[in-house]
């Protein structure tokens, strides 16, 4: 029988006299050689591009791959300003340890925000265009020719004079030894040969065998497997549980608790993790948990709703005088929405593996951001930084999940260190379900004037719920007001008068986080929904009327996309019988978006039949990742839409598994059409804008097929769709 | 001990007979390309094949399993070979994170099996498998890829 078999000694722990740091010889039980850093063979001409004798060029990315396509798209920026051979780039995620002790010198190994690319092109593509001059000039010093006269081709350094060649893996030992330039000079995107053309992704041949070693298939001699069960009222303590009474089963190990500021839970050790769980479902466990026993859906509502009725609460924009404008009456429309916790339910539960010694860690972990990691792993531990190694698997899903908190991590550790052993902790998919960070529940009341012409004179947005920063990053939130939380409301690309955006933060025991599209989602859904509420009080089409408020110098990249979407779509001409039609226009992550869906109504259901989506990205890298992120953006945002509700009642969630949290499936994939525009000039993010405008461009063509308002998600609830 | 044929081969495992094949395949014999996603049936990332047929690995017991012939995706593609479905999967580039690829995989696989040019109500009726990540579209045209291959 052939184990997978993790290549883990490639990982190994000491750091290279080459990297600039110390041979610390670390001893590993993981059956592997103690050997220098031998991931990459070759010479490291920068921290980024490893070059061997044979011409392989090994890209180190620091951003983490969760199928976004960021591994092979950075690789792309690197080799198009190396001008190296694309057919001998191989990636390689660069190690956390090695960024700590080198000064963090990859920059951000966080990956969120969809900020993969566009957060890291600057830096990526001078590593690769400083590379190149490095190369060029060992081979004009071996020729002791002008390093002007060379030119470069897939690799391959060429003298012009006399016709000489050298191929980079000839050279790449020699330019290691320069001083890198000072300054390089970036190719214009236009001229790009290997970035902008649609190119296969690195780790696709790979998954189609089922060979990716994701965290939960690490496999470590010794290792035992640990089940977790976290108190299911948020916040609550292990008061005591009974080890005694399940140490008689299979496999059992030991139970332990890992009470901690956050909450309190309940580990058991066995052999396997099958074990681990059905010793764990027999264990009792008394719970503290009285003090937010009482919290419920009905509780929180009431409490976001005292927040629409605040008489003062700070605001992140106040233009004009939207309370005096609205006070004069005349042609008014107000309208209040809501969204509930929606949870991430990446397809890999979470799980981590760590060994713990004296003097060292290792964790594999589905990460995120693999420094959180690293320090999520010393809080837990107590050791330094520089000690621990963060081993990045490929993520079954991340979404947000894996990025700003790290329990998984935190609780591997310990319970590795308590019982000295190779540990993997899995919580189940029911514990995935009720201890998520849930995107963040929220409300929202609209009001607005209108003036002769139909168009808004004032326009008031109230936002009332949870700030993702105050559970966080609670320095980011200024005089009360958290502008991540605010986005696409306080700087909508509208033209209107008057304006007041503010924001009753209003936080629950619920623990709220990142989530794709967070905010672009729920706010998208708020104001292009009440600017369609707009337009049928003004007896306006709600495309043209949406023209009409983006004539702005700051709008005309969103105007182009909406344009674009309404005449792919074919918008002002008939559809075809039964078919109904929304529009959205949405800017997030520093890209353009819009979208036009078309549905129809079988039996009183929603039918998704056709989603038209245009983004203008500034660039693109890899067109057809970007195509699969906007494909993946709909998805995702449709399955929120439509089903998506994580509920709370004595305190805890009620959903459990996919039965009461289901997810769109292939019967109710609509057809998509995905126009990418990049204008150039600016870099945006694509991993999540797919999702900022498909909420609202549906409800508003519910609203079209039926006169049915949704002001409040998801469909389900309202009888709209079966689940 | 239980007799299981896996891929082939015919091996023993010592766990008791109501034990998960999946956790079987992944534990004890570190057939790790078969994943778990709910354990209980509803999402598909742990299928595998039993006696060719699409199934559920994460509640179906290793006694049930006896005498059957069971099919993970390290033996999907015995000779080394990718299948027509596997070479669909990249044509179309349809994997993003990847993690209840393979479940889909050996679904489609089935599928095709069964339906060789099955139409999007075969597609729509057989394929119940989540993804998170959105890859429904593509893995259509890759199904009728593979169809037409």
């Amino acid at each position: 029988m052939n184990a997978v078999n993790p290549k883990l000694s490639r990982r190994t722990f000491v750091v290279s006299a080459a990297a600039g740091g110390l041979a610390l010889g670390f001893h590993l039980p993981l059956g592997g050689k103690r050997a220098a850093r031998a991931a990459a063979p070759g010479t490291e001409v920068n921290a980024w591009i490893v070059i061997a004798p044979d011409d392989t060029v090994t890209i180190r990315v620091a951003r983490s791959e969760m199928g976004q396509g960021t591994q092979t798209g950075l690789c792309m920026l690197v080799a198009e300003e190396l001008d190296c051979d694309w057919s001998k780039v191989r990636p390689e995620f660069a190690s956390t340890n090695e960024h700590i002790r080198r000064k963090r010198i990859w920059g951000s190994m966080s990956t969120g925000g969809s900020q993969g690319i566009r957060g890291s092109q600057d830096y990526v593509r001078k590593a690769g265009a400083a590379a190149r001059e490095m190369l060029v000039a060992a081979a004009a010093a071996r020729w002791k020719v002008p390093a002007a006269d060379c030119t470069v081709e897939k690799g391959v350094i060429a003298h012009k004079g006399s016709g000489r060649m050298l191929r980079y893996g000839e050279v790449a030992a020699e330019a290691a030894k320069l001083d890198p330039p000072k300054d390089v000079k970036l190719r214009e995107p236009k001229d790009w040969k290997i970035a902008g053309k649609p190119t296969a992704r690195f780790d696709i041949p790979d998954k189609v065998m089922g060979k990716p070693v994701y965290a939960i298939d690490v496999r470590l001699p010794g290792m035992v497997y640990a089940a977790i069960k976290q108190c299911p009222v948020f916040g609550g303590k292990v008061k005591s549980f009974d080890e005694a009474a399940i140490k008689d089963k299979k496999g059992f190990i030991k139970a332990l608790s890992l009470d901690d500021a956050a909450g309190g839970a309940v580990v058991v050790v066995a052999d396997t993790y099958w074990h681990a769980k059905r010793a764990l479902e027999a264990l009792p466990v008394v719970w503290d948990d009285e003090a937010n026993k009482k919290v419920s859906d009905e509780t929180i509502a009431a409490f976001l709703k005292a927040g629409l009725e605040a008489a003062d609460v700070p605001a992140a924009r106040s233009d004009g005088d939207v309370k005096a404008e609205l006070a004069k009456g005349g042609k008014t429309a107000s309208a209040d929405y809501a969204v509930p916790f929606q949870n991430h339910a990446t397809m890999e539960p979470m799980n981590a593996t760590a060994v713990v010694t004296a003097d060292r860690i290792d964790v594999w972990v589905a990460t995120q951001n693999s420094e959180a990691s690293a320090a999520a792993a010393a809080r837990a531990s107590g050791m330094p930084l520089e000690n621990i190694e963060i081993h990045k698997m490929m993520l079954g899903g991340g979404f947000g999940r894996r990025g700003g908190s790290q329990e998984p991590t935190a609780q591997v550790v310990r319970v590795a260190k308590a019982i000295g052993r190779p540990v993997q902790l899995i919580w189940s998919r029911e514990e995935d379900m009720q201890h998520g960070r849930y995107r963040p529940v929220t409300m929202a009341r609209m009001r607005a004037t209108l003036g002769a012409d139909g168009l808004p004179t004032a326009w008031w947005t109230r936002v009332s719920g949870q700030s993702i920063m105050y559970y966080f990053n609670p320095s980011m939130i200024r005089n009360g007001v958290d502008f991540h939380t605010l986005g696409g409301l306080h700087d909508m690309p509208y033209t209107v008068p008057n304006v007041l955006v503010d924001f009753a933060m209003r936080n629950t025991h619920v623990p709220s986080g990142f989530w794709r599209g967070v905010k672009s989602n729920e706010n998208g859904f708020y104001r292009e929904s009440f600017v369609d509420e707009l337009a049928h009080a003004a007896g306006a089409d709600p495309y043209q009327y949406r023209r009409k408020l983006l004539q702005g110098a700051r709008a005309k990249r969103d105007l182009a996309v909406l344009d674009v979407v309404a005449e792919k779509a074919g918008w002002g001409k008939p559809l075809p019988p039964g078919q109904f039609h929304g529009i959205a226009v949405f800017a997030a992550y520093a890209s353009y978006n819009a979208a036009v869906v078309e549905i129809s109504m079988q039996g009183g259901e929603v039918k998704v039949e056709r989603v038209v989506f245009a983004i203008d990205s500034g660039h693109v890298v890899n067109p057809d990742s970007v195509v699969a992120q906007i494909e993946g953006g709909i998805v995702w945002a449709l399955t929120a839409t439509m089903m998506g509700e994580i509920t709370i009642k004595d305190g805890r969630v009620e959903q459990s598994n996919f039965h009461d949290y289901p997810m769109l499936k292939i019967d109710r994939m609509p057809k998509i059409e995905t126009v990418l525009m990049p204008s150039g000039g600016f870099w945006g993010g694509v991993g999540e804008p797919g999702v900022s405008p498909i909420a609202p461009a549906l409800c508003n063509a519910i609203f079209a097929a039926t006169g049915k308002r949704i002001r409040s998600l998801p469909l389900l609830k309202h009888g709209l769709i079966k689940a | 001990m239980t007799r299981l044929n896996v891929n082939g081969r015919v091996v023993e495992v010592d766990v008791e007979p109501e034990t998960p094949l999946l956790w079987a395949l992944r534990d004890t014999l570190g057939l790790t390309g078969t994943k778990y996603g709910c354990g209980v049936a509803l999402c598909g990332a742990c299928t595998v094949h039993v006696d060719g047929a699409a199934t559920r690995s994460c509640t179906l017991t290793v006694q049930d399993t006896e005498g059957k012939k069971i099919t993970t995706i390290e033996g999907l593609a015995p000779d080394g070979k990718l299948t027509k479905v596997q070479e669909a999967w990249i044509a179309e580039q349809v994997p993003q994170c990847g993690y209840c690829q393979v479940g889909m995989m050996m679904a489609v696989s089935a599928l095709l099996r069964e339906k060789p040019r099955p139409t999007d109500a075969d597609i729509d009726a057989a394929i119940t498998n989540i993804c998170r990540c959105g890859t429904y579209a593509r893995v259509r045209k890759a199904i009728h890829r593979a169809a037409q291959a």
